[in-house]
């Protein structure tokens, strides 16, 4: 039995302030199962466009982040954290939780978001970012209910992932694993290290998951040294690999459900930098620019659209 | 305690494989991780005995140290077993993100570490590691002088929630160490007393102490031979103690002088009780030479440690 959207997610166009308190605008887990699966892409980009809000406020507020790419893997991550993720915000050691791991982890407000709004802490911990003794530092790390390792140097995430794949086959646990990683990031050869030893090893129970924003601090990732072409590089590797609309809720949930098989499998979900603001958008400088009050009403005002 | 020097000398990886099996048929969470280094870190035998806990990820060490953190993060303890010098150079990122700031109980093992790769040369030898390391806070370091102490070192960090880096010795070595030794972690150990001088040495050069202490005692002078295998949490008490009671120290190490045990001591007596010190080990890369002749080639020897001790004696 389905419920509608709007019962479990009163007032979406009137939703609380996200970093006010209480804030009482996220799904659980069961409501979210229960709405009708055509709602669910639906209550999906509602939650994006929430995590975007809170993106905007808090590194507005902290005067520091890196909202660029904090913007493009916000659907990524809510699809993930919401529809796809079989784990317990409550108990955030269940062994048998799915891990999830953010390898860029410069993009980590987008992760307080998602955590907060799953009930991992209270989405009002959100104001205390980057503060002295915070454990919201500027990237993640376990002192942070739900953050699996600690990132933020580029390149760690998969190599880990490779770990808690074989430790879910090693325990004979379904668990699976989800590496969210920049493009720019696949620079670095320890990436490459990890999609080989995955590869060999067929660990279908992993899936890295490429933030395909396009671009990096500097340039683009094609002008700086180019990834492509990426997809057949992961399947020379011995992974399957799909590319998908970074901002599509409903494909994103299906291609990061598949049933695992005998490969890894690699989704290169193509996003927009900056992805919801449109002066933010596409824009090398927003790599970790901090919007100004206006820009941040600006910006807030279009997410509210 | 007092040394137990014998003719016999030994390779700390047959006492290493021997206890590493030991403790993965009484710890089902123990796995073992390493580079294409099934034949030089002497694991043949557990991965046969192990095949489903053995983790070769090929020559890979970024990789490897990741993969350790992640199975840490699965409920195993793996014991990483790489050369040394690849292990630590080659990931040091890793160990420093994944493994010491991450919190991860992962045992690192240097294998064939300081000058024992002799010939193969600089490349291979690992004689920053320590100096390294040490910068890396909530990470362990033990430097065992023989294979009892390797035993006890790697029982224990077996036994631990934290992560720690072993040595684990190619170079032969003596049994210095009684069968009853029982290791603690941060425990320097007198294996001589004496009241004029103390050599604190590691590893390797623990028995080349007490063959100093030897020679310096046939010349009238009473040394005291401190075993600090742990540089990290050093034993502060002990070295405080040593520098008070014999007034003159020389440390000797088979690392870099900049940042190994020579730097850990001086840090402490220099604030704590400030006396007249030698630091012995390695000055530089080493030229091509086995590794026994580079070891007696930098002076890391007893002739070489009687010599600094006796220009304390000026």
């Amino acid at each position: 039995m389905h419920m509608s959207v709007s019962n479990i997610y009163p007032k979406l166009t009137e939703r609380g302030d996200p970093l006010g308190d209480p804030w009482c605008g996220s799904p659980t887990q069961a409501d979210f199962a229960a709405v009708e699966p055509s709602g669910r892409a639906r209550l999906l980009a509602h939650l994006a466009q929430d995590v975007r809000a809170a993106v905007v406020r808090t590194i507005s507020a902290a005067k520091f982040g890196h909202i660029g790419g904090d913007l493009s893997v916000a659907d990524i991550l809510t699809c993930l954290m919401f529809g796809v993720l079989r784990h317990r915000p409550e108990d955030p050691g269940w062994p048998d939780r799915d891990r999830l791991i953010l390898s860029k982890g410069h993009s980590a407000v987008s992760l307080y978001a998602v955590l907060s709004m799953a009930g991992y802490f209270p989405p009002r911990d959100l104001t205390r970012f980057v503060q002295a003794l915070s454990p919201l530092g500027a990237h993640p790390s376990r002192s942070v209910p739900g953050v699996e390792t600690n990132t933020g140097a580029l390149g760690h995430g998969l190599p880990f992932g490779v770990g808690c794949a074989i430790a879910a086959r090693l325990s004979r646990s379904v668990r699976r694993v989800f590496v969210v990683l920049g493009d720019g990031e696949l620079q670095e050869g320890s990436n490459w290290e990890a999609a080989m030893a995955a590869g060999h090893r067929g660990l279908g129970n992993l899936v890295a998951v490429v933030d395909r924003n396009g671009l990096q601090q500097g340039a683009s990732t094609e002008t700086t040294n180019r990834l492509e072409p990426l997809l057949e590089r992961w399947r020379s590797f011995g992974w399957e690999a799909t590319e998908v609309d970074g901002h599509d809720h409903q494909t994103l949930v299906e291609v990061l459900s598949l049933q695992p098989g005998e490969r890894p499998r690699c989704v290169v979900a193509r996003t927009i930098k900056g992805k919801g603001v449109s002066f933010i958008e596409r824009r090398i400088e927003w790599h970790h620019k901090v919007p100004s009050k206006e820009q941040m009403e600006q910006a807030l005002a279009e997410l509210r659209k | 305690m007092s040394a137990v020097m014998r003719d016999e000398r030994f390779d700390c990886r047959v006492a290493f494989a021997e206890e590493l099996a030991v403790i993965a048929r009484g710890d089902q969470r123990v796995v073992v991780v390493c580079n294409d280094s099934i034949g030089s870190s002497n694991l043949a035998t557990f991965a046969q005995e192990f095949p489903d806990r053995t983790v070769n990820v090929g020559i890979a060490e970024q990789d490897m140290v990741g993969v350790a953190a992640g199975l840490a993060n699965g409920g195993y303890t793996p014991f990483v077993c790489a050369a040394g010098a690849f292990l630590t150079g080659r990931a040091l990122e890793q160990i420093k993100d994944d493994i010491a700031y991450s919190g991860y109980h992962v045992v690192l093992c240097g294998m064939s570490p300081g000058l024992s790769y002799g010939e193969v040369g600089p490349t291979h030898h690992s004689i920053e590691d320590v100096a390294w390391l040490r910068a890396i806070s909530g990470l362990a370091i033990v430097v065992p002088a023989d294979p009892v102490e390797t035993r006890g070192a790697m029982r224990w960090a077996a036994g631990t929630e934290s992560p720690s880096y072993l040595r684990i010795g190619r170079f032969r070595v003596p049994a210095v160490l009684p069968e009853t030794y029982r290791f603690e972690l941060g425990r320097a150990v007198e294996l001589r007393h004496g009241s004029s001088l103390t050599i604190v040495a590691s590893g390797v050069m623990v028995h080349r102490a007490l063959e100093a202490a030897d020679e310096l005692q046939r010349r009238g002078i009473l040394a005291r031979v401190l075993n600090v295998s742990t540089l990290k949490p050093i034993d502060t008490d002990a070295l405080v103690r040593a520098a008070e009671e014999t007034g003159r120290v020389v440390t000797v190490e088979e690392s870099v002088i900049d940042g190994g045990l020579g730097s850990a001591v001086a840090q402490v007596l220099c604030e704590q009780h400030p006396v007249p010190m030698r630091i012995l080990g390695v000055p530089q890369f080493a030229p091509t030479g086995n590794a026994s002749f580079l070891l007696d080639h930098f002076g890391l020897n007893a002739a070489g440690i009687v010599r600094a001790a006796l220009e304390l004696f000026p």
